[in-house]
């Protein structure tokens, strides 16, 4: 066997870059099992209480449910939008004016704070619309752009001959949509959803406008928190939300493998 | 049950360019008729406006007796085999092929029967549950092919099936293809730009330029006896000489060349032959001779290339530039004097353009 040589330098870099990616996790986690009343790295003693913590305070718990319950809702409509979309884009890409395509992709070209001062003033004031509505209309022109441009770009390599051979052979268009692109472009979707669910999630910018007495998300009651309290509670909700990522992987790990989201 | 297809009258635009004009082909009970042309010549517009991708301005497409204009494509049952096989990339070889049987309604049991008997008419049943992209470029297009053919349409259509295969590949493939469909006795209309692919496969062969057929007929006609000047270049008529008749001698025909020599041609041969005419040639049709009385077109000849079975002149005329093969007994060095003399079973006399 013929082993290469592996440079010091490179392998001394490569070790700066885990411990730079990594670092900041490992020190949430210890700080999220430290046994005193502050935020401190390496943790003093031992504990589970700021996890039980989290639930003791109630408006964990709700922000936990309204954000899990916008990010899915909010990336369920963005993709009922954004593949119809993305298929219309690249099916009719000759008919079709070349700016349309831009024209799904403009909210990530608007800085985010600008998009949540916008929908508050035109939508839930202008409005008058529950604050619930106003934050899953906001997160879902959030994310819709991904939607878009991840499913265009499974669909841009999506041979559409292979659509007309199945109409030839008698099947409606309609329902040749479901059997015979949607399975071939799957990698996409779910590549899609999980990006638009991530980003859903972690909004910050957008959210802070939108949110109002009694109904809040996670993010924005971390930082709510944080401007009262400087216990270890927050840490061990980072935890939680770290574990949340790691499920979602370890879900797509097992039924796709992870090498499809590098396509 | 295979049926007879009727096109009458048939354009199409793409925006507002014409890409079809007036085109009217009919093909029998059975036979395979190509188009052939250059890209862009309104060959695979043709056939997308008969499987219905494309909707025309105007004429009418006709199956037998069922009028398929209107017709959506999913309701027009013809097989159709690409170019890029087009086979459903997350379905194995046995699925695809059932695919159209799916779509009928046939039970599964049937269905897999039917599959399976196809697949062994093409020699790929080890192959069934493997997915098409464990497939070589040729088991790809015979997967394409029987599921195309396992639906028994009244019409099948190949769109340049064969021109992403090896040259050998190609020509065992288009062999399989004529024998499957001469067994089933499909209708078939094949199109390629393939002329050799075309002639060997074809009943009949329509050759498209600019949106018309400029002739439709059987290979043998066409290499033979083309209409007019473009099939004649098409086929290989490389030398297109004007002339004028000046003497008829009952069906002797005198004729003058550019350059004012005489010719004499016999209408026996080539029929009724117009006071104004282009005499067309392959190289083979025009022999090379020195004898100073000899009657023909003088020219000087230019460079000699070896062909193997003759030596070829491109030799400077009156005419223009004329190519002309001759013997291989008797190398003539360029610049040297010659006769070129139409032979007349390989001329054939088209109208002026």
């Amino acid at each position: 066997m013929m082993t290469s040589r592996i440079h010091p330098l490179l392998i001394l870099f490569t070790v700066l870059v885990y411990i730079f990616l990594m670092g900041p996790l490992i020190i949430v986690l210890g700080a999220s099992v430290s046994d005193t009343t502050y935020l401190t790295f390496p943790p003093q003693g031992l504990t589970l209480r700021w996890f039980e913590n989290i639930f003791a305070i109630s408006a964990f718990k709700r922000t936990i449910i309204t954000s899990l319950e916008l990010a899915f809702l909010a990336t369920g409509l963005a993709l009922l939008i954004g593949i119809p979309a993305a298929y219309a884009i690249n099916r009719y890409r000759i008919k079709l004016p070349t700016w349309l395509s831009t024209v799904f992709v403009l909210p990530i070209l608007v800085p985010e704070i600008v998009l949540g001062f916008s929908l508050l003033k035109s939508v839930a004031v202008g409005m008058d619309t529950p604050i619930f509505l106003t934050l899953l209309v906001g997160h879902m022109l959030l994310v819709l752009p991904y939607c878009v441009r991840v499913v265009s770009a499974s669909l841009a390599s999506f041979d559409f001959s292979i659509e007309e051979a199945a109409v030839s052979l008698g099947s409606p268009p309609v329902k040749t949509f479901f059997t015979i692109v949607l399975p071939n472009v799957r990698s996409g979707v779910i590549a899609a959803f999980i990006l638009a669910f991530i980003t859903s999630i972690n909004d910050v910018s957008t959210s802070l406008f939108l949110t109002g007495p009694g109904v809040s998300t996670l993010p924005i009651q971390i930082l709510a928190h944080v401007e009262q309290f400087f216990d270890p509670t927050i840490a061990s909700v980072s935890v939680l939300l770290m574990l949340l990522t790691v499920a979602v992987m370890a879900i797509v790990e097992r039924t796709l493998g992870l090498t499809f989201l590098a396509k | 049950m295979t049926q007879a297809l009727t096109v009458q009258n048939l354009t199409a635009h793409y925006g507002a360019t014409k890409v079809l004009e007036d085109l009217s082909l009919s093909v029998g009970k059975g036979e395979l008729v190509s188009l052939l042309g250059a890209s862009g010549c309104g060959k695979t517009t043709t056939l997308r406006l008969i499987a219905g991708f494309l909707e025309p301005t105007s004429g009418s497409i006709r199956l037998g007796d069922k009028d398929l204009t209107r017709l959506p494509a999913y309701k027009r049952d013809i097989g159709l085999v690409f170019q890029n096989y087009a086979l459903f990339p997350h379905l194995s070889v046995l699925d695809n092929v059932g695919f159209g049987l799916k779509q009928r309604g046939i039970a599964p049991a049937e269905r897999e029967k039917r599959a399976k008997a196809m697949l062994e008419r093409v020699g790929l049943s080890p192959l069934a549950d493997r997915l098409p992209g464990a497939l070589s470029g040729g088991q790809k297009q015979r997967v394409a092919l029987a599921r195309a053919l396992v639906i028994e349409p009244p019409l099948l259509m190949f769109d340049e099936p064969l021109s992403n295969l090896d040259a050998k590949l190609r020509v065992d493939m288009r062999v399989e293809i004529r024998q499957l469909q001469r067994a089933n006795g499909t209708t078939s209309v094949y199109v390629t730009h393939d002329q050799e692919e075309a002639f060997s496969i074809s009943d009949r062969v329509a050759i498209m330029n600019a949106g018309r057929i400029m002739q439709f007929d059987t290979p043998e006609m066409l290499y033979q006896r083309p209409a007019n000047a473009f099939v004649a270049r098409f086929v290989g008529f490389e030398n297109l000489v004007p002339m004028k008749v000046s003497a008829r001698d009952g069906e002797t025909v005198t004729a003058t060349t550019p350059d004012g020599s005489q010719l004499k041609l016999s209408q026996e041969r080539f029929g009724a032959i117009p006071d104004a005419f282009v005499l067309a040639a392959r190289a083979d049709g025009l022999a090379v001779s020195t004898d100073p009385k000899a009657e023909g077109i003088p020219a000087t000849l230019g460079l000699r290339t070896y062909l193997g079975r003759a030596y070829q002149y491109q030799s400077d005329t009156a005419a223009g530039m004329l190519i002309a093969n001759g013997a291989l007994s008797s190398p003539l060095e360029p610049g040297s004097a010659a006769k070129l003399m139409p032979v007349p079973d390989q001329c054939c006399v088209l109208q002026p353009e």
